[in-house]
């Protein structure tokens, strides 16, 4: 049991003689973001930019996917870690319009581990094999960009030349698509 | 006023009962003495964090117990909603500091009390602002702030060269939650016992509707007030800044909406009360619960700050939603936990004005204490990160390369700086301590 009175008594006395550090301890979320950062194991498809070396808690993400209904285009992800980083996730947007199923024309993107379930232990590895397996698998059962899902499950031909064109610039529908080759 | 004469007041003859004989509750190291009376009315500093709910609880509480010396640290002001349950204000009060009030109050009311209010983040304060507190106690609504000052006890904390800990250097946690008929409280030892880092997974996580469903199949009235919130709101951006859920405007513009959106779908039940409860994340709070749980807390504050009887081990969980029930159980530490186990490694350094990065990178990877295999390094300095070097980002590597032949103090970090250091061959995040061993006194 630790007494605190009689200890603190002690204290007093020797107050002066403790170090006094000005610099302030590392947060918890810049212990963790390190880390994840460090580890990073990107697939060859994809690359990072930091605007600021040292603010590893605002990144970009581009993934130029390789193969499936997006190769050829070039998007880019914002992410933005929270100091409440890893118990909430980073917040992730497409800054790159895009036509697809579960990315509406905001730069919002559904994937089950941006927001429901998201889960402390996972990283910014996790998310960046997520975005990338959207590329490769959109999903048209829970969509965002209501248009694209349908056309996606009703033809997916049709869905393949909507994409395309709207990498090469472009209206697909009525939306008006900036052109995002690589 | 002589101290003793004012232990032998009859006000504190209770206390006295307590303190000055051993019970059948007490610790058998547990040593009598008025002395312990005098030390709680002229010496022990507390702070207390919130002068919210728990907040007006824990300070009245503690005053009353005859805690003369504390501090209450707040960053809001006092709103209309507060007024049922935050009984140290009143209607004339509305917009003014809640700590400031509270211990205005307080003083006033309590004979030889003195209430020192901040009207302030926790985060504008300093180390040197929290060493001075015996026992700090928390009623806060928020898990960053939680862990900020967990984060801080455990960096107060001192180890001898041998790692052994200073227990001189610790400064007990007391804190406190309260969820409408829910509440918890626990007490945190750092570097003893559990922290709050090492149970962060027991925080439910926040509630979050999946985009798609907001998007397009919404059921609930919060799904239509969440899709305002999160696609109509940047889309539209109404007002041309940043929702402000205390922004009756903005309140009034998403309720509009959510409205229209719930009639598309037939939902029901989207009112106002209702969007600033999902806006703001409101939960009601229940009067009772708070009391309940801030005196828990206070006792703890008590038996720490006295040492009578052994303080809880550790965590308690009240719920009176159907009957009363609590429980008691003693929360684990976490044995990697990235806050109270990251016990700094001292690195002492020779020469800082000849030492450079790399010369660390290759301690890092040679010492066959560390053996890292390529570590990326960062730091803090005046409170803003720095990015030493990472190795395995092109995109940063590429820009912190320079910093490889710089030397420590080109770099500029100080004797006792913190490295954290991450590298596959450690589970989290290390924390290196660099100590010099010319210290130059005279250059200041």
């Amino acid at each position: 049991m630790i007494k605190l009175f009689s200890l603190k008594q002690q204290k007093k006395d020797g107050e002066a003689s403790q170090r006094t550090g000005n610099t302030k301890k590392a947060s918890a979320a810049q212990l963790r973001i390190t880390k994840d950062i460090n580890e990073l194991n990107l697939p060859k498809t994809c690359n990072t930019e930091f605007p600021d070396p040292d603010d590893l808690l605002s990144f970009k993400l581009i993934i130029c996917p390789d193969e499936g209904f997006y190769k050829g285009g070039r998007f880019v992800f914002s992410f933005k870690v929270g100091p409440n980083y890893p118990h909430e996730p980073p917040k992730v947007k497409c800054e790159t319009q895009v036509y697809h199923p579960n990315i509406d024309q905001q730069g919002n993107v559904c994937l089950n581990i941006l927001r429901e379930d998201w889960k402390p232990v996972l990283t910014i590895n996790s998310i960046v094999y997520g975005l990338q397996y959207l590329f490769l698998e959109p999903n048209a059962e829970d969509p965002l960009n209501r248009d694209a899902a349908e056309v996606l499950t009703s033809n997916r031909r049709l869905f393949e030349q909507n994409v395309q064109k709207a990498i090469r610039g472009g209206y697909v529908g009525n939306v008006y698509f900036d052109r995002c080759l690589k | 006023m002589d101290e003793t004469k004012e232990s032998l007041q009859k006000r504190w003859t209770h206390l006295r009962k307590v303190l000055e004989r051993p019970g059948p509750f007490s610790h058998p190291e547990f040593e009598p003495s008025p002395d312990i009376l005098d030390f709680i009315l002229s010496s022990c500093k507390l702070l207390i964090i919130g002068a919210g709910g728990l907040g007006c609880e824990l300070l009245k509480d503690l005053a009353m117990m005859g805690f003369k010396h504390i501090h209450i640290i707040d960053m809001d002001v006092i709103d209309l909603s507060n007024l049922n349950r935050q009984f140290l204000f009143r209607h004339k009060d509305i917009g003014v500091s809640k700590a400031e009030v509270a211990a205005k109050y307080v003083n006033g009311r309590i004979q030889g009390c003195q209430v020192v209010p901040h009207y302030c983040t926790i985060q504008e304060k300093d180390e040197e602002f929290y060493r001075q507190f015996h026992v700090i106690v928390c009623g806060l609504d928020s898990i960053p702030a939680r862990r900020w000052i967990n984060g801080m006890v455990v960096s107060l904390l001192n180890y001898d060269d041998a790692g052994i800990l200073d227990q001189s250097s610790i400064i007990p946690l007391v804190d406190g939650g309260t969820e409408g008929f829910k509440g918890n409280a626990r007490v945190v030892l750092p570097g003893i016992t559990a922290c709050v880092e090492c149970t962060l997974d027991l925080y439910p996580p926040q509630v979050t509707y999946p985009l798609c469903t907001i998007a397009n199949t919404p059921r609930l009235p919060e799904h239509c007030i969440e899709y305002v919130k999160l696609v109509q709101w940047p889309k539209e951006n109404p007002f041309g800044v940043a929702l402000d859920g205390d922004d009756a405007q903005h309140l009034m513009w998403l309720h509009e909406k959510a409205v229209e959106r719930a009639s598309q779908f037939n939902i029901q039940g989207v009112t106002f009360r209702l969007v600033q409860g999902v806006v703001k994340n409101i939960i009601p709070a229940v009067a009772s619960t708070n009391a309940v749980v801030a005196a828990v807390c206070a006792t703890e504050v008590f038996k720490l700050a006295t040492s009578c009887c052994t303080p809880l081990n550790n965590f308690m969980v009240f719920n009176d939603v159907d009957g009363i029930y609590t429980y008691t159980y003693e929360a684990e530490r976490k044995e990697n936990c990235i806050v109270c186990c990251n016990v700094p490694q001292m690195l002492s350094i020779e020469d800082p004005g000849k030492m450079k990065l790399s010369d660390i990178i290759e301690i890092l990877c040679s010492d066959p204490k560390f053996q890292m295999k390529n570590p990326g390094l960062t730091t803090t300095i005046n409170g803003s990160n720095k990015t030493l070097y990472i190795p395995t980002i092109e995109a940063i590597e590429k820009r912190t390369r320079e910093n490889l032949n710089k030397t420590l103090q080109d770099l500029g970090l100080n004797d006792g700086q913190e490295i954290v250091v991450a590298d596959i061959t450690t589970p989290t995040s290390l924390i290196i301590k660099l100590t010099f061993k010319t210290v130059d006194i005279e250059m200041g």
